[in-house]
Parts: C-alpha cells; sequence; structure tokens
C-alpha cells in the first residue's frame, strides 16, 4: 500500500487534509477563529451528531431544550470556554433566555448564585488591593520573573504572620494588664524551698550611668529594659480581678503560646497545600525536563529588556546544563567497577570531613555561649570596656554567623569532589546548609540549659542555679533578642558594606579582580535560609520574651526594603534560575522544620525546666505546665474527669495507634491514586494508537473502493479521494457526514 | 455605584464580565489601554459595538508584550482573521485566558495554538524548532537544537508519531508544574 503511509504520516507542512481527522471531536475544540460561517456550521454539525468534546457540549445540550433545567447547573462558565468573545457573548445571552423560561424558583436561585458570584469577585478584588505591596511585587516580578517574585512573597507572608501572633500575645496578655483596674500580684513565698529562690536582685543599674551603658543596655536587654514588658519577667502577675470575673494570666500566657505555634503550623500547612500536592502527584519534572523548559520555560510577565535577555541566556544555560547532565549520567553508567571503589571512598572520606567540620563548629558556639554566660554574671565593676563588653554579651551571635558564612562556601566547594549530578548537587548543599543553620540554634540552647539547670538537691534548691539566673527565662528571652538584633544589623550592613561597594567596583574598575569577583546575584535559597532563621528564632523566643513578635515584624518590614534596594540596584538574575513552583514548596518545607525545631525547646522548657521563683507569671509553680491541671480540676462538674482521661495513659496510646493507622491507609491511597494515574497514561498512548490503526485501515478500505470504482487520478489522488467517495456507495458508512473543506485551511 | 461611564452600557459590561475573568473597573481599564494604543482609530464610545480592529505591529509593542519572543503568534492566535488584527473583544478575550484566573485546560489550549506555528493542529519537529530558537535567540548549535527537539518529542509523544497532538501536549503541560505561573500576563 503505497500512499498509506504518505496521508497518513505527512511528512510535509500544511494543513493536515485527511478529513476523517477534522471531523473528530477532539478537533472541534481546536478550530482556529474564523469568521466564516463555514467553521460555525461544521462545528454545529460535528456537535449535533456526534458525541461530545466538552467545548460543544453546551450548544448540543442546548438543541433539547426541554431537558435544559437538569444541565443548567453543570454547564462549564463561560469564561472558561475557547470561544471567541462574540461567540460567548452570545452564548451568554442564550443562556439567559434559556434562564427566563426556567420556573421563578429556578431564576431566582441562579439570580442570586450570580449576584453572590459578583459579591465575591468584589471582595476578592478589594483585598487583592489591599495586600501590602502589591506595586513593588509587580515591579520585581517585571524585572527578575517569578522565581525572586516567590521570595518576596514569602517574606510578605512572615510579616503578617509574626504580626499576627503580636496581636495574640497583646491581646491576651499585655491588654489585661493595662486595663486592669487593680491587679493582684500576690507572691505566696514557697515556705518549703525558703526565699533564697525568690530573691531578685534589682537589675537597673544604680549611681552614676555613663552613657554607652544605656546603649549596652538597649543592645542587649539588660538594665532599664529587663523588667519592662519586653520580658517574661515583668508578668509577675496570678490573677487579674475585673469587676465581674477574675482573669487566670498564667493560664493565658501558656494558652496563647500553644495557640501562636499551632496557628502558624495550620497556616503554614495551607499554604503549602497547594504545592505539595502538585510535588507528589505530579512530580515528573525529571521525566520531561526538556518540555518544561520549552513550553514553561519562558516568564511571560517579563517587561524589561535586560531581564529578557538574562532569561533568555539563563534558559539557554539551563538547556545546555540539561544536555550536559545527560552526557553525565552516560558517564556514571559507564564507570568501571574500580572508579565506583575510587568515589564512593572520596565520598566517604569528604563526608567525615564535613561531620568534623560541623562538630567544630558547634564546639565553638558552645563554648562562646558558656563564655558569654560566665562574662554576664560576673560583677559589674569588674567590666572591660564598653566595646568588649557588646562583643562578649554578642559572642555566641557572631560565632553563629560567621559559621553560617564560612559552611556553605565550604560546601560548595567540597561537593565538586564528590562527582554527583548538578540537580542532586545543589539538593544536597541546600540540605548541608539548613541542617547548618538550624542546628546552631539547637546548640546555642542546649549550652544555655547545660548552664541554667542543676540537680534538685542541698546544693541546688530550686532546680536552677538561682544565684546566677534569679530570672533564668529573662536571660534566655535576652539571648533570643540579641540573635535577632544582631541578625537584623548583619543583613544592614552586609548590604551597605559589601554589596554596594561590589557594585561600584565591578561597575568602575576594570581589573582582573573585579571581573573574577562579577556581579552579585541573588542567591534565593541563602536569603530564604536567613529568614527562616530569623523566623525560627521567633517562635522560640516569644514564650521568653512576647514583644519579640512586633520587634520581628519590623524587622522583616524593613528587610523586604533592603533586599528590594539591593535586588533592583546590585544584582543580575541568578545565571541558574530556582524554579517558581518547587520554590514555594522548599520555602515552606524549610519553614515547617523551622517551626518544627522551636516547638522542641519551648516544649521541654514548659513541661520539664523548673519555672523561676522570683518572677514571671509561674512564680507559684514548680513547672509552667502545672497551671493546667490546676485549673482544669477548678472546672465544674464531670470536666475535670473527662480532661483527664484524655491524658491518660490509656487515650494516648489508642490514638496513636487510631492516627498510625489513620496515615498509613492515606498513604495507601495515595500510592493506588498513583498507579491508576500511571495505567490511564498508558492507556492514553494505546488509544492514540489505536485511533491512528483505524484511520489508517479506513483509508485503505476507502482507496480500494476508489480504485475498484475505477476512478483513477494519480496526481490528485489524495486531495480528491473524499470528494470521490462522494459518488461511490460509502464503504461500510465510513462518512457520516459529508466531508467539508478541511476547516484547518487557511 | 461610583461615576457614570458611557464607555460601555451595563448590559455589556455585565457580558464582559461574565466572559472574562476581569471585573468592571478592570475592562474599563482594559479600554484605557486599547485606546492609547490608537487614539485616532479607537472610539470612547463603544456603547454600539464598533468594529475597530488595531493591527498587530501596534499591539506587539506593548510594554508588556515588546519583550516576549512569541508575541507575534500570541497576536495571531487570538485574532479572527489569523494576521493579528485585534478587536476589542480578541484584546479583551487574550488578556482574560493569559490572566491568573483562567484555567490550566484553557490556557493550555491557546498555548498549543501559539506554539503550532504552522497552524497544522500539531506540534512537529520544525514547530519546536522555531519555539527553541525564538527563546534561545539561535545561540544553540544546529546538533543542540536537533538534540534537544529530539528528546522534547520523546517526553511527551505518546501516540508515537513524532510529533506533539493536543492530547500529547495537554498531558505534558498537565504534568508542568510551572506552566501556571509562567503562562501569565499581568495587565
Amino acid at each position: 500500500m503505497d500512499s498509506v503511509d504518505s496521508v497518513f504520516y505527512s511528512e510535509r507542512l500544511g494543513p493536515s487534509n485527511n478529513p476523517l481527522l477534522d471531523q473528530l471531536p477532539s478537533y472541534q475544540s481546536l478550530l482556529y477563529r474564523r469568521k466564516s460561517s463555514a467553521t460555525g456550521s461544521t462545528k454545529r454539525r460535528g456537535s449535533s451528531r456526534r458525541h461530545l468534546s466538552s467545548s460543544s457540549s453546551w450548544k448540543w445540550k442546548g438543541d433539547k431544550v426541554e431537558e435544559k433545567p437538569k444541565a443548567v447547573a453543570h454547564q462549564r462558565l463561560i469564561c472558561e470556554l475557547p470561544k471567541t468573545m462574540e461567540e460567548k457573548r452570545r452564548d451568554n445571552v442564550q443562556r439567559m433566555e434559556q434562564a427566563r423560561d426556567l420556573s421563578s424558583w429556578k431564576q431566582w436561585r441562579q439570580n442570586t448564585h450570580h449576584s453572590l458570584k459578583r459579591l465575591k469577585e468584589d471582595c476578592m478584588e478589594l483585598l487583592r488591593r489591599l495586600k501590602l505591596w502589591r506595586g513593588d511585587i509587580h515591579v520585581i516580578e517585571g524585572m527578575f520573573g517569578t522565581g525572586i517574585l516567590s521570595y518576596f512573597s514569602f517574606l510578605r507572608f512572615l510579616v503578617l504572620l509574626n504580626f499576627v501572633i503580636f496581636l495574640l500575645m497583646f491581646c491576651f496578655i499585655m491588654l489585661p494588664i493595662i486595663i486592669a483596674p487593680h491587679t493582684s500580684g500576690n507572691a505566696t513565698f514557697d515556705l518549703y524551698n525558703g526565699r533564697e529562690c525568690s530573691n531578685y536582685p534589682s537589675t537597673s543599674r544604680r549611681g552614676l550611668v555613663v552613657f554607652h551603658q544605656y546603649i549596652t543596655d538597649l543592645l542587649s536587654g539588660t538594665g532599664f529594659l529587663e523588667e519592662t514588658y519586653l520580658f517574661y519577667g515583668y508578668y509577675k502577675v496570678e490573677s487579674i480581678y475585673f469587676p465581674k470575673f477574675s482573669y487566670n494570666l498564667p493560664l493565658a500566657y501558656l494558652l496563647v503560646t500553644i495557640t501562636y505555634l499551632f496557628l502558624s503550623l495550620i497556616w503554614i500547612v495551607k499554604r503549602s497545600a497547594a504545592g505539595f500536592k502538585r510535588n507528589l502527584v505530579q512530580d515528573e519534572d525529571r521525566f520531561q525536563s526538556f518540555c518544561n523548559k520549552i513550553f514553561a520555560g519562558w516568564d511571560f510577565c517579563i517587561t524589561n529588556e535586560t531581564a529578557a535577555r538574562l532569561k533568555q541566556s539563563s534558559l539557554l544555560y539551563e538547556l545546555k546544563t540539561d544536555l550536559e547532565e545527560e552526557r553525565i549520567k552516560q558517564k556514571i553508567a559507564d564507570r568501571t567497577r574500580r572508579e565506583k571503589c575510587r568515589i564512593y571512598v572520596l565520598r566517604l572520606v569528604l563526608n567525615l570531613f564535613v561531620v568534623a567540620v560541623l562538630a567544630a563548629c558547634f564546639f565553638s558556639i558552645y563554648r562562646a555561649t558558656i563564655y558569654s554566660q560566665e562574662f554576664q554574671s560576673s560583677q559589674f565593676d569588674q567590666r572591660p570596656n564598653f566595646i568588649l563588653e557588646l562583643i562578649f554579651e554578642y559572642l555566641p551571635s557572631i560565632v553563629i554567623t560567621l559559621a553560617n558564612f564560612i559552611t556553605p562556601l565550604m560546601f560548595t566547594l567540597i561537593i565538586q569532589f564528590e562527582d554527583y549530578s548538578p540537580a542532586f548537587e545543589i539538593r544536597f548543599t541546600l540540605m548541608r546548609c539548613v541542617f547548618m543553620r538550624l542546628a546552631s540554634i539547637g546548640v546555642l540552647l542546649f549550652s544555655l540549659w547545660s548552664q541554667i539547670t542543676c540537680d534538685l538537691g542541698p546544693k541546688c534548691p530550686c532546680g536552677y542555679k538561682h544565684s546566677d539566673y534569679p530570672c533564668w527565662e529573662s536571660r534566655v528571652g535576652q539571648e533570643m533578642y540579641k540573635l535577632t538584633i544582631f541578625d537584623f544589623i548583619i543583613i544592614g550592613a552586609v548590604t551597605i558594606f559589601v554589596e554596594f561597594p561590589r557594585k561600584l567596583i565591578v561597575t568602575y574598575c576594570d581589573c582582573g579582580l573585579a571581573k573574577w569577583w562579577g556581579q552579585q546575584e541573588f542567591a534565593i535559597p541563602q536569603n530564604v535560609l536567613e529568614i527562616v532563621y530569623g523566623q525560627t528564632i521567633c517562635w522560640i523566643g516569644t514564650f521568653y520574651c512576647p514583644l519579640l513578635p512586633a520587634i520581628c515584624t519590623i524587622k522583616y518590614f524593613i528587610v523586604f526594603y533592603i533586599k528590594k534596594m539591593t535586588l533592583v540596584k546590585n544584582c543580575r538574575p541568578a545565571t541558574r534560575p530556582f524554579r517558581a513552583s518547587s520554590s514555594n514548596f522548599f520555602f515552606l518545607v524549610v519553614l515547617l522544620i523551622g517551626l518544627a525545631l522551636a516547638c522542641v525547646p519551648v516544649i521541654f522548657s514548659i513541661a520539664q525546666i523548673n519555672s523561676s521563683r522570683a518572677c514571671g507569671p509561674f512564680m507559684n509553680y514548680t513547672k509552667s505546665w502545672e497551671v493546667v491541671p490546676e485549673a482544669v480540676s477548678q472546672l465544674p462538674g464531670g470536666l475535670p474527669t473527662f480532661f483527664f482521661a484524655l491524658s491518660s495513659e490509656a487515650f494516648a496510646v489508642s490514638f496513636f495507634v487510631v492516627t498510625c493507622l489513620a496515615m498509613f491507609y492515606v498513604i495507601a491511597l495515595a500510592g493506588a491514586h498513583k498507579r491508576v494515574v500511571d495505567q490511564l497514561r498508558e492507556q492514553l498512548a494505546m488509544e492514540g494508537r489505536d485511533k491512528r490503526f483505524l484511520i489508517q485501515k479506513l483509508c485503505q478500505a476507502q482507496r480500494t473502493s476508489v480504485r475498484s470504482a475505477g476512478v483513477q487520478s494519480h496526481a490528485d489522488r489524495d486531495r480528491q479521494s473524499n470528494r470521490g467517495a462522494q459518488n461511490h456507495d460509502d464503504p461500510g458508512g465510513v462518512f457520516l457526514a459529508q466531508p467539508p473543506v478541511s476547516a484547518t485551511h487557511v | 455605584m461610583g461615576n457614570k461611564q458611557t464607555i460601555f452600557t451595563d448590559e455589556q459590561l455585565d457580558a464582559y464580565q461574565d466572559c472574562t475573568f476581569f471585573t468592571r473597573k478592570e475592562i474599563l481599564r482594559l479600554h484605557g489601554r486599547y485606546h492609547e494604543l490608537a487614539p485616532h482609530l479607537v472610539p470612547m464610545d463603544y456603547t454600539h459595538d464598533p468594529d475597530v480592529k488595531l493591527p498587530s505591529a501596534l499591539i506587539v509593542n506593548m510594554p508588556e508584550l515588546k519583550e516576549n519572543p512569541f508575541r507575534s503568534r500570541i497576536v495571531e492566535s487570538f485574532s479572527e482573521d489569523g494576521e493579528g488584527n485585534l478587536s476589542f473583544n480578541d484584546f479583551v478575550d487574550m488578556f482574560s485566558v493569559l490572566s491568573e484566573m483562567a484555567p490550566r485546560e484553557l490556557k493550555a489550549i491557546y498555548a498549543f495554538k501559539i506554539y503550532d506555528f504552522n497552524t497544522d493542529n500539531f506540534i512537529c519537529k520544525e514547530d519546536l524548532e522555531k519555539t527553541l530558537n525564538k527563546l534561545t535567540r539561535e545561540e544553540l548549535t544546529p546538533e543542540e537544537v536537533n538534540l534537544v527537539c529530539e528528546k522534547a518529542i520523546e517526553e511527551a509523544d505518546l501516540d508515537g508519531d513524532s510529533k506533539l497532538s493536543f492530547a500529547d501536549f495537554e498531558n505534558m503541560i498537565s504534568r508542568a508544574p510551572d506552566f501556571l505561573s509562567t503562562f501569565h500576563i499581568r495587565i
């Protein structure tokens, strides 16, 4: 069969001239816009005879007006139909006319539905207008694309989150104290432990105070700042008596802490849900990386010429990297056994080296914290001069920042020797950096814990070192406060003292150093880690320093403008672009890890560490958590027994078992769905092949019938074959309708 | 409600709101943008649906489209004559499909039309090569272009005819996580 193949596998360009293909419903939905009525009639004809593609479904249903009412509820929205505007408006008018044919109840329902939809759209529009920094983010999107945009919308999210947490703390803890007619701060001394635990020497400076000491106090939260709303120690209130009721402040303090952790969790999960679903179900990126880059690679939002040029070069770079990656995969597959051994040994050695570096960093943080704490406990008059004093106070922050600056450089250097594929290299380095950042906070807290607590005994009557730390929660709050302030100072200082000079040098100086250093790139992963680090500190510190969320809100607010300024003035877009979809997911996952890390010290200190006896809302309790059982036991009726049953072991174990079962079920369900998706994909491929096979056979049958009838026209056989068939008996009803001129012909 | 505007009747605005993803204010703003492309051609009064089309050259130089390598294809896909001359209806339709709120399926249909340079309802290898060259400004060597196109067809082609039909394309787009965020013009 000679020309069967040529009809079908049309190598030549030009409109498809197989009439059967054009009549298929799936083609109907793709028809190009033509004003000619031929198109319209083809569509209508095609749709009235065949079974439906979704775009024509409405018209078909329109033929049977009597059955209309049921179908009304299931119609696609007009705006989602792929038709020209005139056709859509005609459809709209037709729909409205049909709506008038309905009963008045259905009409009323439709009208309310319609007006509700309009109301919802107006509200969304209003909310969108009110969104913070809309204009700035629009400008950034146009200049740098959607990857960097996701960083800034992440920053905006954190500002909102911190503000909400601050509102929570303010409304439930500070506001009652401020507006109380009179407060009752009865501190009942625990006779068993004696007075020494409750001794809290005043920290305000006495005598002639030199000016620079105020600055030290401001920067480290000591002195005049220590006994203010800023720190835990000020909230020495047991309950507040309002005219009608009494307000249990310690309980409120504890519940607000749990609430803000829970609220952050739910908000982050809600934000990441869409990206998570997409990543789990559709993470096919490694299987179609080229298609993704070609069809979804260009950012249609870019409006700036330089940005467009840079996007093109970055796409070019990405494609070249992908081709390179294919070559490397081939190389890896070709590795001999000896080479593999060598590589594995090398990787082991390098990983041990990384572990050693990490251990060294953690140890130095530990020592720095201990030294700083011992320094702070020493007498005031033994202090050296002002600058040294500040440095010793900030020593843990300085060491953490230095470690977090050096280790990423080291990691990027080491990973080059480990010979992984480029994509895996990026991910692995990122993982190591995340671990370093978050673990350094953990080490700091651990060293603080080792300094503060001591085993209960004759030398240690209070459970903590009351002579050095009369109010240890305030001290921890001060450390968190210092970390936040220092982080903010570093962000500002790096921008002013490193990035601006770099831009000046690279622009005006023509030496080799400038060329090698190059212009600053806005490295999204490092910037994201920076702000997640700050947010983790905020979450941990809010329990000890209730005003910390407000400070963080202001800090992130200013950081937005700093980063925007440095982006616009100093940076060029990255050559290795960070993709928007996976980046949103990555940010929120790292943030969740930070939240999980933040929960651990807070929960541990509430449940395990003896609370201070000399200050704070939990003065009269041994451990902070005790306020809850006490409050529960004061509840009326059978509620106390109910709550105690909830906290018993039997309930906890059965709850755990049920949760595990639910989790296994959901995992199995996800696996089953994935399998179904794969099967459907195979089916789709098979259907496509079946369709082509059938059409081939039909065309063959067509040809034989034409030839057997004796009509010859070798030159235009292809084009004439459809018209020729009209004059003969339709072989088995192949053409159910008179085939039109191909609707896709120009 | 607000100032009385005389550009469109209320019914026209309602119809536009139903047929696109824009609100009234945005439609009026779009009309303003359309008008400023050719103030002498585009009337301020659209109540009688004047039949005015702007040539493709004017539209393709809009700031939102100026830097887009596919700008002429975009405008051609939304025009009725296939040459890129857009009436206001087509103009609004174009930005509606490219807005944030359009669903993935609708965007996929038009993306397919845009990337199908020879309008034969298939994205064949030549179409892919043209797309790639527009994307990279022809800075890839011909062997690299060939290799990339072959790999792309290999990845997306389901029915084995060495070109992408709409079914192949739609299936591939549903697995491209970035498509919704990149196939989007903010106006």
